[in-house]
């Protein structure tokens, strides 16, 4: 390893001390990225017990739940659920987990920890704005959390918002006064954390990669977290001023998204000449290229790690890289597929179902590159390599049933189906979180210094793999039958005959979340209990793995690595006789 | 002097005392009754379709009717509250329970008088989940889930009010809940006759309002144990 | 591990194929001229999806189980990137054309091409939580409507004004459509409140209803029977239970139902 003390950008900064300082208010980006961790860890947590309600109440709608009833006596009165409560919790299941989770954790909280280790750097550019950015995220959970506690509840417009009913206040129903403009003014301050964040990544990976690590170098995570990073920043920077002017029809008269003519609760509403169409384009110009921050990062995630246990290269890296890059420019030209049958000029869906499928091209590209560097691999089946594997497969399943939604003529029948919903929980809960699982696996022991127990993580895959197939595979089924999404019940004549399908449901997705509970244990046990990690535990070549578990404040200890190779170097017999060589190693291990 | 003042006047106030105590209320045995009918042709009432409630639909053997304009035997109008809203004494409050029900997507009664901080019980007795929406604009506004089998909403208004009373989830449910500050009230029936019973004399003012054709007014005096007649007759459109 | 994997992933891929194939829960049967376009789509879509899904996830077994074999040095992928890529973007674009020419017929048909000149025409209003159903009636003009005199609770649902209005006053408003078989029917859709939207599985159509929009729809309706409309927008806490009935009846029974509602 070379040591060259002056490196061109390089941040001198001294240790923290003070408590606050240190694990609070801490400019470290590695206690930031902890810290998005935990919020959402938090956040996944609530939204699974959410889960859990809702599907309790849609296959035992006559159960009483005594805890629900105490927690909200008007939202579950003697402990049964009320229909807008249901529409309450389900609004904050897709909210929390959409937004505190799946952009949270594959992205902020990695990303925030590795990114400026693997590309060599001290810290990341804007080191206070890191700090805002967690904090303004925190501020945005607590705002949202709240809408739990106000008297008629959370909004119940869905985490999508439609206008008008979103816009024209209380008279539209329970909880879409004051619970929605918590939820509105929570968003708000979500995306102006996220553009700092995105800001900071972008600076970042441009201006402080270490000597020697050109962005051709970089890992795959890191060039993950970029392009997200840069369809962030345009994503967010649409939603911010939608939601003002979501707030500004609320509180302050104006009629952006609400036309003339509404009559709500016998009342003729106050407004005129606004669109309702115009709040669903905003809304999915963020929102596809949203789905894509959920994923790619988890992507990046799989891509560095997948060689890590298959002890050979990434087949294809620069196609990889190339097809994430086309998939976040394409993912601009695709929101119109959530609004096939919208209204808006029939035209426009052979429009946008043009681009919807050709991005099924990279992202075939990604998955088949990925499922072949998987042939020819002397395979380490532990822990982080099972949930690669599942990746590729919960990926395989959610992209091909995004072939029949990308139709118009089949989406005409199977928009607002459970078959959408199993659609997204395929690609965005299941990839993107098999991704934050084989990432926090993978890098526990540089995180903490201690390893994960793995006979509770083969556990934890195992059960979750099996659930969540159980769970989710069957929806596409219902939406094939028509079930519709987002009911509190079902009366209708056709959908009585599925509710066995649905009590299915019910009880894996309860096994399932409780198999989650091993993996909290897990984390929390081997925080304090694992054994003890060495630098490599499992002999990767990144830069962060040239450094100690933990990494000490600065990152590398005063050392300012030269970069000599690619990310990619497995395989092949090294001069010192092991598999691979190191990034920071002298070039090919000479 | 002074003890002659206080002697007098001590002397006066308990003579005014034993006659105050001595003399009894008077008699609150007098009738107001009559008809409220209607002139003209009234709009014919719709049949109201419940195909999207099979649970409800199938509890009427005939579709009922909207009863906006409910009309009887010899033009005969039905749901009209007929009150008292002058004179007399303050009303007692009343310690009985005004009962509304959900039934067969209905509301019964149609309208349900009752006096300000009178209690007030919501039932729900249908299979499917009503939500109940008072459209109330001088009291508080609330509207309230109720699945089946749900325990009944306790409530009570504060202040007189016409409040039309909706469910969020089934259109066609309208009624009316008629608060007022008085105790002598009536709804009429098929047959349109009513009867406020038990008056003490006085002048007074009797409103009749129907949802539709608004209130009107009328003065009687009460004297002693008597039953006056008072008849309303609307204009009725029909349209 | 890798053959446990290898093995599960199999038995997952092949109940969940098993199912699709048998059509164990399928779409029902169209009544609709335009259904069968939609429905041969499906067909399309299924086998080309179907031969994907089993190739990837098979694939993925197989090479799992591969890789579990210690005694194996390592080895590159035959032939590399390139041609994997190559092949990718080849046979996935000929998939994503093919699919998006053909299926643009079907999509055009329910929703680009015009309503028949002489299909019958009805006005439907959503709101929040019925479908309502507006016929002309005798005079075959539709009279206006005013928001502000929506009356629910006196059954004027679309706030017609027939003391002033002529038109109004033979409006027939159900609240089931009923349209009469092999007869083109044009609806047109408007919203009171919010969003809702107009789902007949059947008819293998689906609307949005737009506040502020008036949203033309036709179809028509090849087998006499009942079947259900469900919103699928959510629109407030009784989106669950919003719901119509279309009735598809013979011409002769159809005449006789607008008869018997126009007497009301």
């Amino acid at each position: 390893m070379h040591d060259v003390s002056a490196s061109p950008a390089s941040h001198q900064h001294t240790a923290p001390s003070g408590f606050l300082r240190k694990y609070v208010f801490s400019l470290d980006h590695k206690v930031i990225g902890k810290q998005y961790y935990g919020l959402a860890l938090v956040s996944v947590f609530v939204g699974m017990i959410l889960s859990w309600l809702l599907r309790l109440h849609l296959a035992y709608p006559n159960w009483h739940i005594p805890l629900l009833g105490k927690f909200s006596a008007t939202g579950a009165p003697d402990g049964v659920m009320t229909p807008e409560y249901y529409l309450s919790l389900l609004t904050m299941h897709g909210t929390l987990m959409v937004f505190f989770v799946l952009t949270n954790a594959p992205f902020a909280a990695f990303g925030n920890y590795f990114l400026p280790i693997q590309i060599g750097a001290e810290d990341m550019a804007f080191p206070r704005f890191n700090m805002m950015s967690f904090w303004t995220t925190f501020l945005a959970f607590v705002v949202m959390m709240a809408s739990f506690f106000v008297a008629d509840g959370p909004p119940i417009s869905g985490w999508t918002a439609y206008a008008p009913l979103s816009a024209v206040g209380g008279d539209a129903g329970p909880g879409l006064a004051l619970g929605q403009n918590l939820w509105a003014i929570s968003i708000v301050l979500f995306c102006v954390a996220s553009l700092l964040g995105a800001l900071n990544f972008i600076a970042t990976t441009l201006d402080l990669r270490t000597k020697g690590m050109s962005l051709a170098r970089m890992p795959y995570s890191t060039w993950a977290w970029f392009v997200t990073s840069v369809i962030a920043l345009l994503a967010f920077a649409v939603l911010l001023p939608a939601c003002i002017l979501l707030i500004l029809d609320r509180v302050a008269g104006t009629s952006f998204f609400i036309p003339a003519g509404l009559i709500l609760s016998d009342k003729l509403q106050p407004h005129s000449g606004g669109s309702p169409l115009l709040w669903q384009h905003l809304f999915w110009f963020f929102g596809h290229p949203e789905v894509y921050i959920a994923i790619l990062p988890s992507i990046g995630i799989i891509a560095t790690i997948l060689p890590v246990f298959t002890r050979k290269p990434l087949l294809g890296p620069r196609a990889l890289v190339g097809s994430m890059i086309a998939i976040g420019f394409l993912s601009y030209m695709v929101w119109g597929h959530h609004m096939f049958v919208s209204g808006m000029n029939p035209f426009s869906a052979n429009l946008f179902s043009v681009p919807t499928l050709i991005i099924t091209i990279p992202a075939t590209i990604m998955t088949l590159l990925l499922t072949a560097s998987v042939y020819g691999g002397r395979m380490r089946f532990d822990t982080p390599a099972l949930f690669c594997l599942g990746f590729i497969s919960v990926f395989i399943s959610g992209g091909i049933s995004g072939f029949y939604l990308a139709q118009p003529s089949l989406d005409t029948y199977l928009h607002a189906t459970y078959f959408v919903v199993a659609h997204f929980h395929f690609v965005m809960a299941l990839a993107s979180l098999f991704g934050v699982f084989a990432g926090t696996y993978f890098w526990f022991p540089k995180m903490f210094g201690r390893m994960m127990n793995e006979t509770l993580g083969k556990w934890h895959f195992w059960l979750t793999f099996l659930g969540v197939y159980c769970v989710f595979m069957p929806m596409h089924y219902l939406g094939l039958v028509g079930n519709v999404r987002r009911y509190s019940a079902f009366v209708d004549d056709y959908l009585a005959p599925l509710i066995p399908v649905h009590k299915f449901i019910t009880i894996a997705a309860l096994l399932t979340g409780a198999a989650q509970l091993i993996f909290f244990f897990n984390l929390f046990w081997s925080r304090f209990r694992g054994s003890i990690a060495s630098v490599n535990p499992w002999e990767a070549t990144s830069l962060e793995w040239s450094t100690t578990s933990p990494p000490p404040f600065d990152n590398f200890g005063g050392h300012h690595l030269v970069v000599e190779n690619g990310p990619n170097e497995f395989g092949a017999e090294a001069p010192d006789g092991t598999d691979f060589v190191m990034q920071a190693a002298p070039r090919k291990g000479a | 002097m002074r003890t002659e003042l206080f002697l007098s006047v001590t002397g006066v106030v308990l003579l005014a005392t034993a006659v105050g105590a001595g003399s009894p209320a008077p008699p609150a045995n007098a009738t107001i009754s009559g008809k409220v009918t209607y002139t003209g042709t009234p709009p014919k009432m719709k049949p109201i379709d419940m195909a999207k409630e099979p649970s409800c639909a199938k509890q009427h053997a005939t579709p009922v009717l909207t009863e906006n304009v409910a009309t009887g035997p010899e033009n005969a109008l039905q749901f009209v509250v007929v009150y008292i809203s002058a004179g007399g004494s303050q009303a007692e409050p009343s310690t009985q329970v005004a009962r509304y029900d959900q039934k067969g997507c209905q509301y019964l009664p149609h309208v349900l008088p009752m006096q300000t901080g009178q209690v007030l019980q919501i039932y729900n007795d249908d299979q499917t989940s009503h939500n109940i929406h008072p459209l109330a604009k001088v009291n508080p506004e609330w509207n309230k889930s109720q699945p089946a089998g749900s325990q009944p909403i306790d409530t009570k208004y504060e202040k007189p009010e016409f409040i039309p009373v909706k469910c969020n989830i089934h259109p066609w449910m309208h009624g009316y809940f008629v608060v007022l500050n008085t105790s002598h009230y009536a709804v009429t029936g098929q047959d349109g006759a009513f009867s406020l019973k038990g008056l003490p004399p006085g002048k007074y003012t009797v409103s009749a309002w129907q949802e539709q054709y608004g209130a009107q007014t009328q003065e009687v005096t009460i004297t002693g144990a008597e039953t006056k007649t008072v008849n309303f007759t609307f204009k009725a459109l029909p349209y | 591990m890798g053959r446990v994997f290898a093995i599960v992933l199999t038995l997952i891929t092949l109940v969940s194929v098993a199912f699709f194939v048998m059509h164990t829960w399928w779409l029902p049967p169209d009544i609709s001229t335009t259904g069968p376009a939609v429905d041969h789509q499906f067909e399309e879509t299924l086998i080309g999806t179907g031969v994907l899904f089993l190739a990837g996830q098979l694939l993925l077994g197989w090479f799992a189980w591969n890789a579990s074999d210690k005694t194996k040095k390592v080895r590159p992928f035959p032939g590399g990137a390139t041609p994997l890529v190559t092949a990718a973007i080849v046979l996935v674009g000929i998939e994503v054309f093919t699919l998006t020419f053909v299926g643009s017929k079907a999509w055009g048909a329910i929703y680009l091409a015009p309503a028949d000149p002489l299909a019958l025409k009805i006005d439907v209003q959503a709101e929040q939580f019925a479908f309502y159903f507006r016929y002309a009636g005798p005079d075959g003009k539709f009279g206006s409507v005013h928001p502000e005199k929506i009356d629910d609770g006196s059954g004027n649902y679309f706030g017609l004004d027939p003391a002033n209005d002529e038109a109004a006053r033979d409006d027939i408003v159900a609240a089931s459509l009923v349209v009469p078989i092999n007869t083109p029917v044009a609806l047109t859709l408007h919203s009171k409140d919010v969003g809702h939207s107009f789902y007949v599985r059947e008819l293998r159509v689906q609307q949005d209803f737009v506040p502020g929009l008036d949203i033309p729809l036709h179809f028509t309706a090849t087998q006499i029977g009942k079947y259900e409309i469900v919103c699928t927008q959510l629109c407030g806490l009784g989106h669950y239970n919003m719901k119509a009935y279309l009735e598809v009846m013979s011409a002769e029974d159809f005449q006789q139902w607008l008869k018997t509602q126009a007497g009301q």
